[in-house]
């Protein structure tokens, strides 16, 4: 122990309040550090299996590897030509290409290359290939003589569509995925009214987003509103009923809704049998975009009710009850008086009931059919079928962003503690 | 909610219309997942009601769908492969989650916004935008059509939900229980076990409930990263529902529905025994 730790007139000695200040400081630096420890864990948990794939699509939307790894000497070579220079690349461009083309067909990876060129300006494709069965033949010089087996190797747009894929990033995927084009001499313009499919498709997706959260607000509000004023015992009863589609499988739902909605499912049953629709006239339900909604907005519903039903429990029944007695209508009291107080709710419950739609893919592809697909299908069909990755990254992160931007409204607007309400 | 002794004829007309309109709208949500189940024991292969089945006769049902499903190998392997990924990625959820959750209670946790943000953001992000990028990343560190690579992507999917209900159920925990334990002389990890841990177990419980039922569920990541001998129930399902429509997606259909009314019920028992629990402590 110290000797002297306090002063005549009670107060500490200078050099005790410094380690007093020191002890307390490196306690509380500990107790900082045991609770990152904490959180550490799933920090670098989720930056492992969550950040870095999301970073790995935005890094793949503008990554652009394949001329450079697949056409290297060309790349190399025509990088010295000048697109602007009116003149077709010299001799040691088309030599380089010729040997890129033997190895390419050799090593059967100019197919790779010629797909990504092809994304750019179609017909690269066959040039590419084409040439390449044909270039282990040919003797030097090779200008002509390429330009003797196919014509496009004596335009200047093939050579500038190289030349600018060469580059080892690219902003072309985004390009196209807001369906515009990079015209030969390097101008960017959008594509004819015919030819856009991506916009059209971002369209649809935003506007049967905004039906589908209309629609949940439409039915889920007069729910809302009879549970909040219900006593609690039977509020909490009925709201099983909206618990449990909640708590089911999204595939029973939607394999559900096909039994219902199909032409020979139970909703047309029932009208035939009433006599309400023709049998030969079966009402189509499902596999457009009238199933789509129907069965989106079944399935996003709960997500309406129950931050509404959270935010309408917080308001007193006896100040409608008030408006009434100062002489107000039923609806006037209503618009004046609820209305106005449950709007936290409404905000709450549409953005989250729109945000979740617009990022779909599962119902859409299961009962849409042509006319009502999402973005999201086509962010699937790109990985899986068309295998254009660059592209699905783009449409990726352009659907990222839009949700992202959403979502820092509705904590906004919510508070960022409160998300338990999503569930 | 009742009638106000003062209500006019217009105004107890649409009392009444207004209970009325929100039936219906209960009708609406229940309604598919009641009708399935009658469905799932058609005799007959198709997803409609038969003329037997309304006139009640018994020849109408059978077992067929149920039987099919449970002699199929297909079916039987996907509910082995569903229950491995969601015990598996449900257990690290709760153990990665709880920790988070306890760090991200303690008031003297820096940058606790930026952390919430970056724990919850599976949750926000669209699957299919998650389900895009873990098929490149997945496959390149070559992790992609396995066991682990699922598990690890719904461990991922699943950790928000429990962080969520254990940070909400910490909101409420009184501090002063962990201090009287330790002026009893008990050592902090034996306060951690007999205090923290049984007060936040029904957190722990439905958080984890909430992770299982997101394994359980989810398709759209397995699709992308699961190769054809993870195939699990949903994907099966889904499968199923674009090749060859059979009732025995509806059998498979019901029993889920079952399940689901059972977490639901334990959810909710944990949730009222919670505020129980909670009801005691002094605030």
């Amino acid at each position: 122990m110290m000797a002297n730790t306090v002063e005549a007139d009670g107060q500490l000695t200078p050099e005790e309040q410094k380690r007093l200040t020191a002890d307390m400081n490196r306690s509380l630096r500990l107790r900082k550090i045991r609770s990152l420890l904490l959180v550490a864990p799933l920090v670098i948990f989720i930056l492992v299996t969550f950040v870095s794939p999301i970073a790995s699509m935005l890094f793949r939307s503008i990554d652009n590897p394949q001329i450079i790894e697949y056409m290297p000497n060309t790349s190399a070579a025509v990088a010295e030509w000048d697109a602007d220079s009116n003149q077709l690349p010299g001799e040691e461009v088309f030599a380089a290409l010729v040997d890129d083309l033997v190895t390419g067909r050799k090593n059967h990876t100019i197919g790779k290359a010629a797909t990504r060129l092809n994304y750019e300006k179609s017909g690269m494709r066959s040039l590419l290939t084409g040439s390449a069965r044909k270039a282990a033949r040919l003797k030097p010089p090779f200008k002509d003589k390429l330009i003797q087996i196919n014509s496009d190797w004596g335009e200047l747009d093939t050579w500038r569509v190289i030349k600018r894929e060469s580059r080892p990033y690219t902003a072309s995927y985004y390009i196209a995925a807001f369906d515009m084009e990079t015209t030969p001499s390097g101008e960017i313009k959008f594509l004819p009214e015919q030819q856009q499919i991506y916009l059209k498709l971002f369209w649809r997706t935003v506007w049967m987003s905004l039906l589908i959260t209309a629609m949940t607000l439409l039915l889920g509000y007069p729910v809302s509103y009879l549970l909040a004023s219900l006593p609690m015992r039977i509020a909490n009863m009925l709201m099983i009923l909206v618990l449990l589609p909640f708590w089911t499988s999204l595939l029973v739902r939607t394999s559900s809704w096909i039994a219902m909605l199909q032409g020979e499912g139970v909703i047309n049953d029932v009208l035939v049998w009433f006599g309400l629709v023709d049998d030969d006239n079966r009402l189509s339900m499902i596999y457009n975009a009238t199933g789509t909604v129907i069965t989106m907005t079944h399935i996003l519903l709960p997500f309406m009710i129950l931050p509404l039903y959270s935010v309408m429990k917080t308001i007193p029944p006896s100040y409608m009850r008030a408006a009434r007695s100062l002489g107000a209508t039923p609806f006037t009291a209503f618009y004046k008086v609820y209305l106005p107080q449950s709007v936290p709710g409404i905000s709450a419950g549409a953005i989250l009931v729109f945000i979740l739609a617009i990022g779909y893919y599962i119902t859409p592809a299961l009962v849409g059919g042509q006319t009502g697909q999402f973005i999201g299908n086509m962010i699937a069909y790109h990985m899986q079928s068309s295998l254009n990755w660059g592209l699905a990254a783009a449409l990726g992160v352009i659907l990222l962003v839009l949700v992202l931007g959403l979502y820092a409204a509705y904590s906004r607007l919510l508070g960022t503690n409160n998300q338990m309400s999503l569930r | 909610m009742a009638l106000p002794s003062y209500a006019g004829p217009l105004e107890t007309f649409w009392y009444y219309a207004f209970r009325i309109i929100c039936g219906m709208i209960f009708v609406f949500l229940i309604s598919p997942l009641i009708i399935i189940i009658p469905l799932s024991f058609n005799v007959e292969p198709y997803f409609s009601f038969s003329q037997g089945m309304l006139a009640l006769d018994p020849d109408a049902f059978s077992l067929r769908w149920y039987e099919e499903f449970i002699n199929s190998e297909r079916w039987m392997n996907a509910l082995q492969n569903t229950f491995i990924v969601a015990v598996c990625s449900t257990f690290l959820s709760m153990v990665l989650g709880t920790l988070a959750a306890l760090g991200l209670s303690r008031s003297e946790l820096p940058f606790k916004g930026v952390i919430m943000g970056l724990l919850i953001s599976p949750m926000i992000v669209p699957l299919i935008i998650s389900a895009a990028g873990m098929f490149f990343f997945y496959s390149s560190i070559g992790v992609s059509q396995s066991y682990a690579g699922l598990i690890l992507a719904h461990t991922a999917l699943g950790t928000p939900f429990v962080v969520i209900t254990v940070t909400a159920t910490l909101s409420n925990f009184d501090n002063n229980l962990i201090k009287a334990s330790a002026s009893l002389g008990a050592t902090p990890t034996y306060t951690f076990f007999k205090i923290t841990v049984p007060l936040i177990m029904t957190g722990v419980i439905s958080g984890g409930l909430f992770a299982m039922m997101t394994s359980v569920d989810e398709v759209v990541v397995a699709l992308f990263i699961a190769g054809a001998e993870q195939r699990t129930v949903p994907m099966q399902m889904w499968a199923g529902i674009r090749e060859q429509i059979s009732p025995t997606i509806l059998a498979v259909a019901t029993l889920l529905v079952c399940m689901s009314i059972l977490l639901l019920t334990t959810v909710e028992y944990l949730r009222r025994r919670s505020e129980t629990i909670r009801g005691i402590t002094p605030h």
